[in-house]
């Protein structure tokens, strides 16, 4: 067994035995280069520039920003998305994103890294596969809000559709509004803070996780159940809302909590961003 | 996959002809087979506006049966003939394509009775019948049905449009949406989702009296809608119905003379996006649709499950 080996061994970041180049390369501790993918950009986050996207479809738009990145910009400015799909998908890169409008589907999706900011709605999967990263949406957003993301935060100031966090893996996705029905469907981790009212089947067939609900439930689904919440979760869900600048005077404590009551997983192994936070 | 979008100018009219063009050009993605527009014009109230077709467009990518258009004229004069014997006089007559009409008449006797007639002439549909009701439809996308009918000059105060894909029937006006919610005057649906209880309901309505004009599911919506109205309901009550009624996945809208709709199911599986002022409402499965109107920035959102809507102009 390789010394490098070892060392990774006895911080507890895998037991298992990983196979194949891709994993390989991002988790090895020892090779901190490695954990920038390829083709990423060295940016400066005080150079700034805007773009106007406005007659520009979305592969334009990505990869003008891609072609930017590369040019050292840390901080990119879109003018006029309007509602425009698939916005900002892909990037892997630390970035500072401001959007001056609204997405349409799969806006920032399959992210890992950058912080988004966006100044009006999204539409349908914001963040899809969201792997680590800030999107901070300043309105309303669609459904399936934060499909399967993987770390990260997600924040919503608005209201957000049915299926929020479906089939969630990890991260914190925070909403200030009210969210549509089967939220948390099928969630397997990460938490879930709803500061407004939830639709119907809440947390339905969930494996894990915890989502926090400030309002009213419409119902709870299949394999959710009303959990005690504890000190350290009021303590937790203060910092994240005065991280995420929403809920100023939220009164945490009242909050319902709300997790699986039946074990259906079967994983022992950290996800893959949860390494990389460990490290 | 289909696209559906509709808009509401409360208080005012325009030019919503090519205001839902728009809308629905920047859908075309969610469904290029055909596009129908339901637009609700500033006409005089005076006569009935009876949209009909006696043939299919058999153009390329037609299901349709490729017929001699010499069968379109005979049709016609078996449709004139009836309204002669119905007592329904001709104000004005339109041939928009060699299978697509559009007549201004005088009518006041039952319309159920009046459609159940011209509609037993073989090959001929009655798309819609009104007093501001224009429904047309037809294969292609939305600039095409638009150039090819004009509808560019159309002004009114609301109107309601489709953009097909189609999954469960064929490429075919009959199969295209919006459906006029027979047999009354002035109601249109379109819809996006599918309807799993289809049949059951279909089996049911006709043993009502109700008729089916294609084999689309959406056609049910209308004819649901239109089967409560009958017995008294009103379109909003008639819509929350629909919720349990209705079994599957479904987003649509539904338009009368003076106000506009919207529904969705319990599950919100299929999307909607909507903007809302004082002065206009509109709406569409893709926020696009409504940037194509409305290119500034906006407030919009999505309704949630189960939610009902009406507006009036």
């Amino acid at each position: 067994m390789s010394e490098k080996k070892t060392k990774a061994q006895s911080m507890g970041l895998h037991t298992e035995v990983l196979t194949g180049k891709t994993q390989q390369k991002f988790f090895n501790p020892d090779e901190a280069e490695n954990f920038y993918y390829f083709g990423t950009h060295d940016v400066d986050f005080n150079k700034r520039t805007e773009i106007d996207v406005k007659d520009m479809d979305c592969k334009e738009a990505n990869g003008k920003i891609d072609e930017l990145m590369s040019q050292g910009y840390g901080t990119i400015v879109i003018k006029n998305p309007q509602g425009k799909h698939s916005l900002g998908v892909g990037i892997l890169n630390k970035l500072n994103l401001i959007f001056e409008g609204s997405l349409g589907y799969f806006g920032c999706g399959s992210m890992d890294g950058p912080i988004v900011r966006i100044n009006g709605r999204v539409g349908w999967s914001c963040a899809e596969n969201m792997m680590a990263g800030k999107v901070v949406i300043e309105k309303n957003a669609g459904s399936c809000f934060g499909a399967a993301i993987r770390g990260g935060d997600l924040i919503c100031k608005g209201s957000v559709g049915a299926r929020t966090g479906i089939d969630q893996k990890g991260g914190t996705i925070i909403v200030g509004g009210d969210a549509g029905a089967f939220t948390g469907f099928m969630m397997q981790r990460g938490r879930i803070i709803i500061l407004g009212d939830v639709g119907i089947n809440l947390g339905d067939s969930m494996y894990d996780g915890t989502i926090f609900i400030g309002g009213k439930i419409g119902s709870f689904g299949s394999d959710a159940v009303e959990a005690e919440l504890t000190e350290t979760d009021i303590g937790w869900l203060k910092r994240k809302l005065k991280v995420a600048e929403i809920g100023d005077n939220f009164d945490v404590s009242k909050m319902t909590k709300v997790v699986a009551g039946k074990k259906l997983w079967n994983y022992d192994a950290l996800e893959p961003t949860e390494k990389k936070g460990a490290i | 996959m289909c696209g559906i979008a509709g808009l509401i100018h409360r208080g005012k009219s325009s030019n919503v002809g090519s205001e839902l063009q728009l809308m629905l050009q920047a859908l075309k993605h969610r469904g290029p087979d055909s596009t129908g527009y339901a637009l609700y014009a500033q006409n005089d109230g005076l006569n009935f506006i009876m949209r009909f077709k006696v043939g299919e467009n058999v153009g390329e990518g037609s299901t349709s049966i490729n017929e001699d258009a010499s069968v379109y004229d005979q049709r016609k004069k078996l449709v004139d003939r009836m309204l002669s014997d119905l007592g329904a006089r001709i104000v004005k007559e339109d041939r928009l394509t060699p299978y697509s009409f559009r007549y201004e008449m005088k009518y006041d006797q039952d319309l159920m009775e009046f459609s159940k007639k011209i509609e037993s002439i073989d090959s001929v549909e009655i798309l819609s019948i009104g007093k501001s009701l224009e429904l047309i439809k037809d294969l292609g996308d939305a600039k095409v049905v638009s150039d090819r009918y004009e509808l560019d000059k159309v002004h009114g105060t609301h109107a309601i449009g489709h953009a097909r894909m189609a999954t469960e029937s064929g490429v075919d006006i009959k199969s295209a949406h919006p459906f006029w919610g027979y047999p009354f005057s002035d109601v249109s649906v379109v819809h996006n989702g599918q309807l799993t209880n289809y049949w059951n309901n279909r089996r049911v309505l006709e043993n009502k009296g109700m008729r089916f004009m294609s084999e689309c599911d959406s056609e049910l919506i209308a004819v649901y809608l239109a089967e409560k109205m009958r017995n008294g309901a009103s379109l909003e009550e008639g819509m929350r119905d629909s919720l349990t009624g209705l079994d599957g996945v479904f987003t649509y809208f539904v338009a009368t003379k003076d106000s506009l709709g919207m529904a969705k199911d319990t599950m919100a599986a299929k999307p909607l996006v909507l903007y809302e002022s004082d002065d206009l409402v509109a709406m569409g499965s893709e926020e696009i649709a409504i940037r194509s109107i409305l290119p500034q920035e906006i407030d919009t959102y999505d309704p949630f499950d189960g939610e009902v809507k009406v507006w009036q102009i």
